[in-house]
């Protein structure tokens, strides 16, 4: 009888060990719980819809534009007719298969992007028909819709947040839609908005089921704010048409706010190529095209040597040091002469000049006279250079902006440990970098910092922090970066002088051909030599003369000197701007009708030693 | 001999009400396991609800056929039925129709037949006959062996289709055995192979050849006894040595990888929710998110929406473990708990050794699925597909275990009038 009782035993042991641990499981640890609701709960996302950009006046430069993709879950397909359904999706029966294996590929019962963003009156057709095919179904999407042209390297674009994103940005998804260049990227967070999130209850298969807690958890999508950009499109779209057929770029400046009134970059592209099915083939040419480079923005990271503009600042700080006055006078031979060195001048004058008339015909050799006393006014070369170089740096040269646009350069501003190192402590004076009283030389400025330099000028000796945003939903941005005063360390006494010269260059100086009859015009034309060709156009300007409303700064490569392109252009901007219209037509068609392809040609020709079409990346 | 269909008086009430709570609250479980909003019917045949609830007539069906029956011809048509079983188990093997890659069914007419179910009751008969003969003597070499044989040409016989969950169930009826008389060395035996088995398995092969020589050195210097006892040791020492070797060998080579991969899960060797372990992952993410309550009937989400796969066979148990919580579950265990030491107090009351061998036979057989069938979902054993006895879904099954018990009821309930 003995052995009954083991039996006993071993079945109430076995008993008591599944109660404990049932007890574990069920009661004491919390993990399967956790488990089994990720298990069954699928968060779905909710796009809110971006939000919107405006220009300075209240045009809409960025909208949305609804555009579907057509899903797909394999298991589900039940294809009776193939072909009916590629000629109502108007995809080749090869590509048909070709995506159907890739799906497949990717999961079999999950859904994945069968064809990526049809247009809405496409789709329209097509939905018709789509209940006909089992296994398709249309997933809404939120595209952007450009309403310009004009201004797509302001604006930029949106994409697909790439994986290293999503790994440091947890709240993004794959699939999420970031912007990826101009205010789109540095206002992601204000345009974004909040995603809505549904819970649903889904089987093993993925099937919604119905939704978790009768949708206790789910949230609104909230959409983005909308955002005023400083540019003003109808100037943009005409700077942009200005420079058609040349490179180079245009930044344009409010003074008294710093607002970017237009920054153009040219060649450029057109933002609408970045939406739609056909997104990813133009956006390969467009990146591969290293000839044009439409996606390089010139306006900010394009570095130059400013040339002749650059003598104001000169004369300015000559003018803090004391080292030239008003009346200062120096007499050009036809340039500056130091041993053998000789820095030639075509100013055409032989008398002694004063700084006005110096600045109006941009006399080489009083620039140089005037770097070399600022220099050698310090003990050694060194202790001058810095001095130098911090002036020239309080005009925000040589660093970084520090502000919302995503991307920049610092350009150079050398200093005397510049000059230490490439020659050694003893190795240079003032006119081993003699080029620097003339803008040339290691000198480089991005076209942004030459604008804001112009604005400063016009300012009589403070800035504010180019921006390229005015105002969210509609409230005026109060960031102090952006608000406030940045002082150069000019004083304000010294301005006047030098805006004079600049004034008389419009009347009788370099630019008296771009001279307006109404409007007071200062301006300053640049003609830097550059290693690439022919020599840089460049102009800077500011007008009214009293009271600025835009100062400017222009670019055009290649384009033989200052007068020729930069001038003409800034001149017909600023009239546009402050008048509303254009009244020199011979001017302006002239300008459209620029073309210097040849001459860009040429360097191409050049380089590779054989003709090179241009798009030849199209293929 | 009175008519037998009188002996319904006798019939033993306690374990026929457990009997139809187990076979209620599995329907009860099988029905929420497959619900769904469109086929709420319960009599819906297309549905495996439905099948069951046809399954529980016809069983009940069986139970007044076994009842009608005399109760003696258990007893006399033991071998027979073995025999034709023997030969079904057999014949299954050439014509039997596969199903999930298994050769364990035979089709008749749309309908399902498994014969390894009816061989437990086949055997269990077989060998309580085989035990009853009174010159039996279990202590001697003849008489164990038979009965090794009877237990194992049916294990046999189902391990090819292949189905070794169910043909480890045989090794069970060592406990019958064990109480007509086999030495507990057996048992012991038993128990010390699977644990060496299990060992082989989870320790390098080199360190456990080395402990066990460290052993067996330990235990002859701590005893220091009689030089038989010595070379009892070093023999067995010399036998497990070989076992390891053996095991070693048969797992790395012999098995088929689902099997290795499903042990290798159970040991803790492998961690991989979404791969091979996945079934076991989700059996106790279902049991576990039960809580004390559970989640309400027919509110379970892990068995309603398929994360835990044969939930309504195999893996039952989630559903209740889901739907009931720890409670239910608890319910569930004491009533089988309640079950078997019901029986074994029957086996232990009867006048004939048929009877009684028969009752344990019963017992073991139960008591095995049972153990296996839990302890697999809450990851307490691999995955061995035997199905829990009266609750799981399956007409064969469900057909077995009704057979099994009530001609067990049956003999109980004329006890008085044999011998």
């Amino acid at each position: 009888m003995q052995r009954k009782y083991l039996f006993f035993s071993f079945f109430t042991l076995i008993g008591l060990v599944f109660l404990a641990r049932l007890f574990y499981i069920q009661i004491i640890n919390e993990e399967y719980k956790l488990s089994a609701i990720s298990n069954v709960v699928r968060v779905d996302k909710i796009y809110p819809g971006r939000g919107l950009i405006y220009d300075r006046n209240g045009k809409l430069l960025v909208g949305n534009q609804s555009a579907y993709d057509l899903m797909i879950v394999p298991r589900q397909v039940k294809l009776t007719d193939t072909l009916g359904f590629c000629d109502l999706i108007g995809i080749p029966i090869e590509e048909y298969k070709e995506r159907i294996i890739k799906a497949k590929s990717y999961s079999y019962l999950k859904p994945s992007i069968f064809i990526k963003q049809i247009s809405k009156e496409r789709f329209a057709y097509i939905q018709e028909k789509l209940h006909l095919y089992p296994g398709f179904y249309p997933q809404k999407r939120i595209l952007r819709s450009y309403q310009n042209r004009a201004g797509s390297n302001v604006i930029g674009f949106i994409g697909e947040a790439g994986l290293s994103f999503i790994k440091d940005n947890p709240s993004y998804s794959q699939g999420d839609l970031i912007g990826k260049t101009g205010i789109e990227k540095s206002y992601e967070d204000i345009l974004k908005g909040k995603t809505g999130q549904i819970y649903n209850l889904v089987d093993v298969h993925n099937r919604t089921q119905g939704s978790y807690e009768n949708g206790a958890y789910d949230t609104l999508p909230q959409p983005g704010k909308h955002v005023t950009a400083t540019i003003d499109i109808d100037l943009q779209a005409l700077g942009e048409e200005l420079m058609r057929n040349k490179r180079g770029s245009i930044v344009a400046i409010e003074p008294s706010s710093g607002e970017i009134l237009s920054l153009v970059t040219s060649p450029n592209y057109d933002a609408n190529l970045m939406v739609g099915s056909e997104r990813t083939v133009n956006y390969s040419k467009l990146y591969l095209d290293s000839i044009n480079k439409p996606l390089f923005d010139r306006g900010l990271l394009a570095e130059y040597p400013p040339g002749s503009p650059f003598k104001v600042i000169n004369a300015l700080i000559g003018l803090q040091e004391g080292v030239t006055k008003e009346t200062t006078t120096y007499t050009c031979h036809h340039g500056f002469h130091y041993g053998r060195l000789h820095v030639a001048c075509h100013c055409g004058t032989s008398s002694p000049i004063a700084l006005r008339l110096a600045i109006s015909k941009s006399c080489n050799n009083y620039f140089c006279q005037v770097f070399k006393s600022i220099i050698e006014k310090y003990p050694t070369a060194q202790e001058g250079m810095d001095v130098w170089s911090n002036h020239v740096k309080s005009f925000n040269m040589g660093r970084f902006l520090n502000n919302d646009l995503p991307t920049g350069r610092k350009g150079l501003v050398p200093n005397a440990d510049y000059y230490d190192k490439a020659f050694g402590y003893t190795g240079w004076r003032a006119v081993s970098a003699i080029s620097l009283g003339i803008g040339q030389g290691e000198l480089l400025l991005t076209p942004i910092q030459m604008a804001n330099m112009t604005a400063a000028i016009a300012n009589h000796g403070y800035y504010y922090t180019p921006h390229i945003v005015k105002a969210i939903d509609n409230k005026p941005i109060a960031d102090p970066n952006f608000v406030e005063r940045k002082y150069t360390t000019i004083d304000s006494v010294h301005f006047p002088v030098v805006i004079n010269g600049m004034f008389d260059v419009f009347e009788t100086g370099t630019a008296r051909g771009s001279r307006h009859d109404t409007i007071k015009m200062c301006g300053k034309t640049g003609t830097a030599e550059n290693p690439h060709g022919q020599d840089h156009s460049i102009f800077v300007a500011f007008a009214p003369k009293e009271n600025p409303k835009i100062a400017i700064a222009i670019i055009v490569e290649n384009g033989y000197w200052g007068s020729r392109w930069a001038a003409p252009i800034a001149s017909l901007l600023i009239e546009q701007y402050l008048t509303g219209e254009i009244n020199r037509p011979t001017m302006k068609d002239r300008m459209l009708a620029g073309d210097l392809s040849e001459e860009y040609e040429k360097q191409l020709l050049s380089i590779y030693k054989k003709p090179i079409k241009l798009n030849d990346a199209e293929k | 001999m009175r008519r037998s269909n009188s002996s319904i008086h006798n019939i033993d009430w306690l374990t026929v009400v457990l009997f139809l709570l187990l076979v209620l609250m599995g329907w009860a479980n099988i029905y929420a396991a497959v619900y769904d909003e469109e086929h709420a019917n319960i009599f819906d045949f297309s549905q495996r609800y439905g099948k069951q609830l046809m399954w529980i007539g016809t069983s009940i069906a069986i139970i007044a056929v076994i009842f009608i029956l005399d109760g003696s011809i258990y007893q006399t048509l033991a071998i027979p039925i073995y025999i034709a079983t023997m030969l079904a188990l057999l014949l299954v093997l050439f014509a039997g129709k596969e199903i999930a890659g298994a050769r364990s069914w035979f089709v008749i007419g749309g309908f399902s037949i498994q014969p390894s179910e009816f061989a437990k009751f086949a055997t269990g008969l077989a060998l309580a006959s085989f035990l009853s003969k009174k010159e039996r003597n279990l202590r001697g070499l003849r008489d164990k062996i038979i009965g090794f044989i009877i237990i194992i040409i049916p294990a046999a016989l189902i391990i090819p289709q292949p189905d070794p969950g169910s043909a480890l169930v045989y090794s069970s009826l060592l406990l019958v055995m064990y109480r007509e008389g086999l030495s507990g060395a057996y048992i012991f035996i038993g128990l010390s192979l699977a644990i060496l088995f299990l060992m082989s398995l989870l320790i390098p092969l080199l360190s456990l050849q080395i402990a066990l020589a460290l052993l067996a050195i330990l235990i002859i210097v701590a005893t220091r006894r009689s030089k038989g006892f010595w070379i009892k040791v070093v023999g067995m020492w010399i036998l497990s040595a070989v076992l390891v070797n053996t095991v070693d060998y048969a797992f790395n080579t012999i098995l088929e990888d689902r099997h290795r991969n499903r042990i290798n899960i159970l040991l803790g060797k492998a961690h991989d929710p979404k791969g091979i372990g996945y079934n076991t992952a989700q059996s106790i993410i279902a049991i576990g998110s039960g809580g004390v309550a559970g989640k309400g009937y027919l509110n379970g989400t892990q068995t309603k929406f398929d994360f835990v796969p044969e939930q309504s066979t195999d893996f039952i148990f989630c559903t209740v473990g889901e739907e009931w919580g720890f409670t239910g579950s608890a319910v569930l265990i004491i009533l089988f708990m309640l079950l078997f030491f019901r029986l074994v107090q029957l086996a232990e009351r009867q006048k004939s050794t048929f009877a009684r061998a028969y009752g344990y036979a019963v017992v073991s057989i139960l008591f095995f699925h049972f153990t296996i069938n839990i302890a697999m979902t809450i990851g307490l054993a691999p995955v061995i597909g035997i199905p829990l006895p009266f609750f799981s879904y399956g007409g064969s099954s469900l057909w077995g275990f009704t057979l099994l018990l009530f001609i067990f009821l049956k003999l109980d309930s004329f006890r008085w009038e044999t011998l």
